[in-house]
């Protein structure tokens, strides 16, 4: 069971939150201009490190959505802090 | 000289000792190349290496593996061996498969143990039941064997099933293929290991890759942690760390890793004959031959490199157990463990070109990818030595993403609210 | 052996109260012993065969680690299958009965095996049975595999309790580390929780002693209970911790006598792992045999439990820690041989014993039971061999929060190194084996301050010299006894190149059984290392997994069983449904009447679908999703993530629309109510609730200036109550709400705000059957009320109530889809007639750009279309479409919903059918489960298709 800060709550359990996506996967648009390939990697294609990675987490009790810094093999957690916009 | 197995033999060998057996495969040191090079030492990387020698005839294999052989997923899964898929893509691929698979021991010469006991996924209402009869009739269409069971035929299959009034999720009926069963999945890995290295491929341990050697746009083979490996055309098979070799490669993948947890219970003598799935509880199951109830359910919610069981799923696929055979509820969990499963969009692997000319790669099979191993070896084997796609890869290829024509089983075969 | 309980004279033999069977045998034993105990108590030598070969197992240890008592045991008609009997309090009229054992332990049939274990070798199931067939001889060995029996009657409740905890400072495990660290913490005001797996505290002082702060061993510890208490520190005894798990939550699991065990997830500041040390067995011939025990479990079993556990007792040893046991045991009336195979010992010598150095065993004799002892060549009659073969530190928790491990060749050992953060790991676990030290290490993990309490008259040295299986030696030598692994089998793994030590695990199944090699795995590495010419270290340790001990599956699971486990919501007027004979049927998360009425389903069914096409038909629609959108930029928000354009919608009117992800495919249909310019409500599938707040709040963060839109979900507040039918809008008239109702007023697809006996209410004129319908929706607290009147005045009509599944038949009439059920997880817009959006629209809208990739484009994208067949008999739901082609038969589709319908009395179909809309008119073949049956392609509409009805 680990635990998350969500910036407005303070440390919850993990099962209160859930994963939106990997930070900074900005929207492409307007849609007539984006290719097939450059849409299919906004919608499919992951960076998905291992180690250090920026995350959309949204903590589900509360409704916001927030950005989290952690370890994907160790699982620590280096920050987390309120969402700013940065795309999902 | 490697010895030939069999029940006389063993025989042979007990009257010495057993003094007289060869090592399964042999320890490589690394050749400065290779015609093809496998990275990644589980069953898919091992099959493929296998492959390559018997079905193209390549000579100079070579197959690099950063800890020890079937140590990653190969060796962290539940065993489970199905085709009972929706779509005809995933039919023809797995069916292949399990084809495979049922003359795999006598083929590698190693008992695998395929124990073909038949999986029963267990509908408990008339829509899952609706949706069972979709599936079933997509199997039997698309040329496996599928039956749809009622209440009676899935007890008569699990006796212990809960038949309670109260239960929770009521048994209406299932979806049974008789020929999906178990295997020992570590004796994938070593038969695999041992055919190949018969063939004269090289299984090179402990030996972790860097880097790619990249000349003229193409990849002309490995760095690695013991040196540079050249080779005319390259493999990975390395789920689990896909995106980790592919990011070294340049490319990013659809995939997110995920830790699928797995456990035991203690040994008890056999009562359950069959493999089993509930869908209201996600939860499957098979007792192994030693009686050890092996047991599985969903991902864990939270991407992941590390290699363990977390708390909040155990639970759930626990209670989700007891819920299906509350007489389960007298054994004690022995083991737990967790793999790294690649995790793609649609569920579906990942067998093609890359963006880098010379990689292929085998991957992205989610939480399935023991039931593949052989055709996921001979599939992209087939790749590596022709440079071009078997026709049951094609659908499986990266450009699908871009194509927007997805091959989700989820999509087409989930149970309807 | 012919161990006894020392004092048994007359007076103390009738404490030897709790009568107890062994494979039917009756015996006694007493208050304070474990199942173990008292067999042994009782001279009972063959407590089960191991799993290969059926050879006699007798008791080895005293705790966690024993390899061989594994027993099935009954008690209060319930069994538990492989109970360790070292770990289990005996209770009066326990049944007792060996595992892998026919008919009992002692005769048992099997153990003929181990005449040809010759030709079973490590491994060699993957070398035979490849003719003809695995499955000819699986059965058979699947029948001779597994250890207990299951009993089919024990269907344990779910009633284990599980409670969360925090603290400072969690120390696991009550010995002399462990409660060194809990009292320095507990006197600097820290908040303790201190678990022990034994069910009293002490660990190995216990029976080891010794004198601490100056008081003997038994008064510090009664000391050192009073002062945690005075401290306010929580005390779990026949607690085990088993595993630590991410972010360091430690699960521990509590055994209570006369009530359910407990599962403890406890998230504290810091750990202490205190969990001691185990002892592991001298490798020789024959090493397995009963009557071949630990040495310090057999000094446990004399001061814990008076048992001497043999009378002519040869103890082997590598260490000093073997020589208080064989002088203890002299003194308890024994005949002593101490054979050490060292040249010299520090330990004191004891009286009474003789001690033979630079002397070791090479075999035993006896086949049920020890008869001699083979002594530097030498036979030595004996009952019973001890052996001390050195302590390996428990590091399972430790490893488990991935710790790591490094090896002191001083104490031939892997302990910790660095702590993990937030743990710390003392005592013998971390290789301290003398109680000066132990005390000293645990009171320096609990506190900087004060002094650690002083040990005296207690072993102070260790002196351990390697004692490793011997490859060479000859006969078998026995590494995992409950597994059957051999010296052999690992010199046969290592030739045949399992040499990883995970492939020498998988391979020999070394260290896998019951006991997870808690005494097998450091002799099976070390055996490793010496036949393949590495060292310990470069063999490694395979890695440790929890649990630490094997946890009944309740513990885990808790009481999340039957609705605890799953959930039910439950409508507001459920009473009011039951009263109403409703039979309730599972939609989603939501528990709803399926149908009306005590006669057989499908009449009910389709007597409601009937009549409500004639009359009025009564639904109750309240979870149908609510989720209220607000603010200057909702209708912005709104276009962004719908399909269909909604910020031309009038306020007062309702449209019909889509909900698509970014990859195209329509998550939900459904109807968006605007009732102001800045606010609006979705009324979507009641399913996709949750689903469609996520994504509207992850846009309204993501996308705009979340300080200008607010989402809220206001579906749990408001019951939804529709009537639908030709005299729907006579039933709402009835109801008396000052509400205009004539169509010019109210046409099809308005809504209005009105009152219901003073209840601000909203009606919606929207329709999911084809007829006029009307939705009102009340507060929830006012339903009950609101519903009341409806059915009053229902009943003057003629209405009747409708379940889902009539619901069901009315809109599939009409062709109208079920998000999920008439839709998969690739059907586009487009795909059920909707293109206009596609083509027309400009902006950017959520999956916009994926409607016109290379699939999107493609001619034969499957259509949502009508089926008819020329029979009575409905297709079946779930049916394909088929056409046969080059390859066989080839799925064109399936049939997503069918039904009878009562009204047009003939059978209806919805269906996915590749290229659909261009084969309407066509006959297609259908296909279920190896029957054929033909039917004819239509539009999805099989109803008033001019739509006539919406204003009859």
């Amino acid at each position: 069971m680990q635990r998350f800060s969500c910036p407005f709550c303070g440390p919850r359990d993990e099962t209160e939150f859930f994963y939106g996506g990997e930070a900074g996967n900005e929207r492409p648009e307007p849609a007539e201009n984006i290719s097939p390939v450059r849409w299919a990697q906004y919608l499919h294609m992951e960076k998905n490190e291992k180690g250090r990675a920026r995350e959309i987490w949204v903590h589900l009790t509360c409704g916001e959505f927030f950005v989290m810094e952690r370890d994907t093999v160790t699982h620590e957690i280096f920050k987390t802090e309120a969402f700013h916009g940065e795309r999902t | 000289m490697p010895s030939t197995y069999s029940a006389f033999q063993l025989f042979k060998e007990g009257l010495k000792g057993h003094t007289g057996w060869a090592p399964a495969w042999q320890d490589a040191d690394p050749k400065p190349s290779y015609d093809a090079l496998v990275i990644g030492g589980g069953g898919h990387g091992l099959a493929t290496a296998y492959y390559l020698a018997r079905n193209h005839g390549l000579k100079r294999v070579g197959l690099v593996e950063k800890g020890w052989i079937g140590g990653g997923n190969t060796g962290r899964n539940t065993t489970v061996i199905r085709s009972n898929y929706f779509y005809p893509e995933s039919v023809a691929l797995y069916d292949f498969a399990l084809k495979l698979y049922e003359g795999l021991s006598r083929e590698l010469n190693y008992n695998i143990m395929f124990s073909q006991r038949g999986i029963a996924v267990v509908a408990h209402s008339e829509l899952e039941m609706e949706m069972a009869a979709r599936i079933t009739n997509a199997m039997q269409i698309n040329g496996t064997d599928a039956e749809l069971l009622n209440r009676k035929q899935v007890l008569e299959r699990a006796p212990l099933l809960n038949q309670n009034d109260d239960a929770r999720f009521p048994i209406f009926g299932g979806i049974w293929q008789g020929r999906a069963g178990v295997a020992r999945h570590d004796a994938v890995a070593w038969g695999y290991a041992r055919a190949a290295d018969k063939l004269g491929v090289d299984i090179i341990q402990n030996c972790e890759v860097t880097g790619f050697l990249v000349e003229n746009g193409r990849c002309s083979g490995v760095e690695t942690t013991r040196g540079e490996i050249r080779a005319g055309t390259t493999g990975m098979a390395v789920a689990g760390n896909s995106s980790v070799l592919s990011a070294m490669a340049g490319f990013e993948l659809p995939v997110r890793s995920f830790a699928l947890q797995a456990m035991v219970t203690e040994p008890v003598k056999p009562c359950l004959d069959t493999v089993l799935l509930y869908m209201g509880t996600g939860t499957y199951l098979s007792q192994s031959d030693k009686g050890e109830l092996v047991i599985g359910g969903g991902l864990d919610r939270i991407p992941s490199y590390g290699q363990r069981g977390n708390p909040p799923l155990q639970e759930e696929i626990l209670s989700g157990l007891l819920e299906m055979f509350p007489a389960f509820g007298q054994l004690k969990l022995l083991r737990q463990w967790a793999g790294i499963v690649d995790v793609v969009p649609d569920s579906s692997p990942v067998i093609g070109p890359t963006p880098l000319p010379g990689l292929y790669i085998n991957g992205g099979w989610g939480t399935g990818g023991f039931k593949a191993i052989p055709a996921g070896g001979w599939l992209l084997a087939h790749l590596m030595a022709n440079e071009e796609h078997h026709e049951i890869s094609r659908p499986f290829d990266l450009d699908r993403f871009a194509r927007g024509r997805l091959i989700d089983e989820a999509a087409g075969a989930a149970i309807a609210h | 052996m012919t161990a006894r309980r020392l004092d048994s004279t007359s007076e103390q033999s009738s404490a030897e109260s709790l009568s107890f069977t062994f494979d039917g045998r009756t015996l006694k034993g007493r208050a304070g012993d474990t199942v173990a105990s008292a067999l042994l108590a009782n001279g009972v030598r063959i407590l089960g065969r191991s799993f290969k070969y059926h050879r006699p197992r007798g008791l080895w240890g005293a705790g966690a680690e024993e390899p061989n008592a594994i027993v099935d045991i009954t008690y209060a008609g319930q069994r538990t299958p492989n109970s360790r009997a070292t770990a289990i309090a005996l209770q009066d009229g326990m049944e007792v009965r060996s595992v892998n054992t026919s008919p009992d332990a002692e005769k048992d049939r099997y153990g003929l095996l181990d005449r040809f274990s010759q030709f079973l070798p490590a491994g060699f199931y993957y070398k035979t049975f490849l003719w003809p067939d695995w499955h000819l001889f699986e059965p058979r060995i699947r029948a001779m595999a597994g250890l207990g029996h299951l009993d089919p009657a024990t269907q344990p409740e779910a009633d284990c309790p599980q409670r969360s905890a925090h603290c400072d400072l969690l120390v696991i495990g009550a010995g002399p580390a462990g409660l060194a660290a809990a009292r320095a913490a507990a006197q600097e005001g820290r908040d303790v929780l201190l678990a022990d797996e034994q069910d009293q505290p002490g660990g190995s002082l216990l029976h080891r002693g010794g004198v601490i702060e100056g008081q003997p061993a038994g008064q510090w510890i009664s000391e050192s209970l009073e002062l945690l208490d005075g401290h306010g520190a929580t005390r779990l005894a026949s607690t085990t911790a088993y595993g630590i798990y991410d972010h360091n939550l430690v699960c521990l699991w509590e055994r209570r006598r006369g009530q359910p065990d407990r599962l403890w997830r406890v998230r504290p500041q810091q750990i202490v792992i205190a969990t001691g040390a185990i002892e592991r067995p001298l490798v020789f011939n024959n090493n397995d045999r009963p009557g071949v025990m630990s040495a310090d479990s057999a000094l446990l079993y004399l001061r814990r439990h008076d048992i001497l556990v043999g009378q002519k007792i040869v103890i082997a040893t590598n260490n000093d820690t073997a020589y208080p046991v064989a002088s203890a045991l002299a003194e308890a009336g024994a005949e002593v041989v101490l054979a050490d195979l060292r040249p010299e010992a520090q330990a004191a010598l004891p009286d009474n014993v003789e001690v033979r150095m630079e002397t070791s065993v090479q075999a035993v004799e006896g086949k049920a039971s020890v008869e001699g002892v083979l002594l530097n060549g030498q036979r030595h009659e004996a009952d019973c061999l001890l052996v001390a073969g050195g302590f390996t530190p428990s590091v399972h928790l430790h490893c488990q929060a991935k710790g790591r491990l490094h090896y002191r060749e001083d104490i031939l050992a892997f302990v910790p190194d660095e702590p993990v953060a937030g743990t710390s790991v003392t005592g013998a676990a971390n290789g301290a084996f003398d109680l000066a030290s132990v005390l000293e290490q645990g009171h320096a993990v609990g506190s900087t301050k004060g002094n650690a309490p002083q040990a005296s008259e207690c072993l102070s040295s260790y002196g351990i010299q390697p004692a490793w299986p011997n490859p060479k030696a000859q006969g078998r030598q026995w590494i995992d006894f409950q597994n059957d692994v051999t010296v052999k089998d690992v010199a046969l793994a290592a030739r045949e190149n399992y040499r990883s030590v995970e492939h020498l695990k998988r391979y020999t199944t070394l260290g896998m059984a019951t006991d997870q090699g808690k005494t097998s795995n450091m002799n099976g590495l070390a055996a490793m290392a010496a036949i393949s010419g590495r060292t310990i270290p470069e063999v490694g340790t395979t890695t440790y997994r929890p649990p630490y001990v094997p946890v009944p599956l309740p513990v885990i699971a808790g009481r999340r069983r039957g609705e605890l486990f799953s959930p039910m919501r439950r409508l507001v007027l459920e009473n009011e449904h039951r009263a109403a004979d409703a039979a309730f049927r599972e939609y989603g998360p939501w528990l709803r009447p399926a149908f009306y009425g005590k006669g057989k389903p499908e009449d009910e069914i389709q007597r409601e679908a009937r009549q409500a096409r004639q009359t009025v038909g009564l639904f109750d629609g309240s979870p149908l999703g609510k989720v209220e959108v607000m603010g200057p930029d909702a209708a912005a928000l709104m276009d962004f993530n719908s399909y269909n354009t909604l910020s031309t919608l009038k306020p007062g009117r309702v449209r019909y629309g889509f909900m698509l992800n970014e990859d195209g495919v329509v998550y939900d249909d459904g109807v968006v109510l605007r009732l102001a310019e800045d606010h609006f409500i979705v009324s979507c599938s009641s399913g996709h609730v949750p689903g469609v707040v996520m994504r509207l709040e992850e846009w309204r963060q993501d996308r705009f200036d979340p300080a200008r839109v607010v989402i809220h979900n206001s579906t749990p507040q408001w019951a939804t109550l529709t009537t639908t039918g030709p005299r729907a809008r006579d039933l709402i008239a009835a109801l008396g709400l000052d509400l205009d109702l004539s169509d010019e007023a109210r046409p099809h697809m308005s809504f209005a705000n009105a009152r219901y006996q003073g209840t601000p209410i909203r009606v919606a004129r929207v329709s999911f059957t084809g007829d006029r319908s009307y939705e009102i929706s009340i507060p929830a607290s006012r339903a009950k009320e609101l519903w009341a009147h409806m059915r009053k005045e229902g009943d003057k009509l003629e209405a009747t109530l409708l379940g889902t599944e009539g619901l069901m038949i009315l809109r599939a009439e009409k062709g109208f889809i079920v998000a999920g059920k008439d839709t998969d997880g690739y059907t586009l817009p487009m795909d059920l007639g909707m293109s206009g959006p596609r083509k027309k629209r400009t902006g950017e809208y959520v999956g916009k750009r994926s409607l016109f990739t290379e699939e999107a484009e493609r001619s034969d994208r499957p259509a949502l279309v009508g089926l008819t067949v020329d029979d009575d008999t409905p297709l079946a739901t779930g049916a394909h479409a088929v056409e046969d082609g080059p390859k066989g038969l080839r799925s064109l589709g399936f049939v997503t919903s069918s039904y009878w319908s009562p009204t047009l009395e003939r059978p209806i179909a919805l269906a996915l059918v590749d290229s659909g809309r261009q084969r309407i008119g066509e006959t297609i073949e259908i296909y279920h489960l190896g029957t054929r049956q033909r039917a004819k392609v239509t539009s999805p509409c099989a109803f008033d298709p001019e739509g006539e009805r919406l204003y009859a």
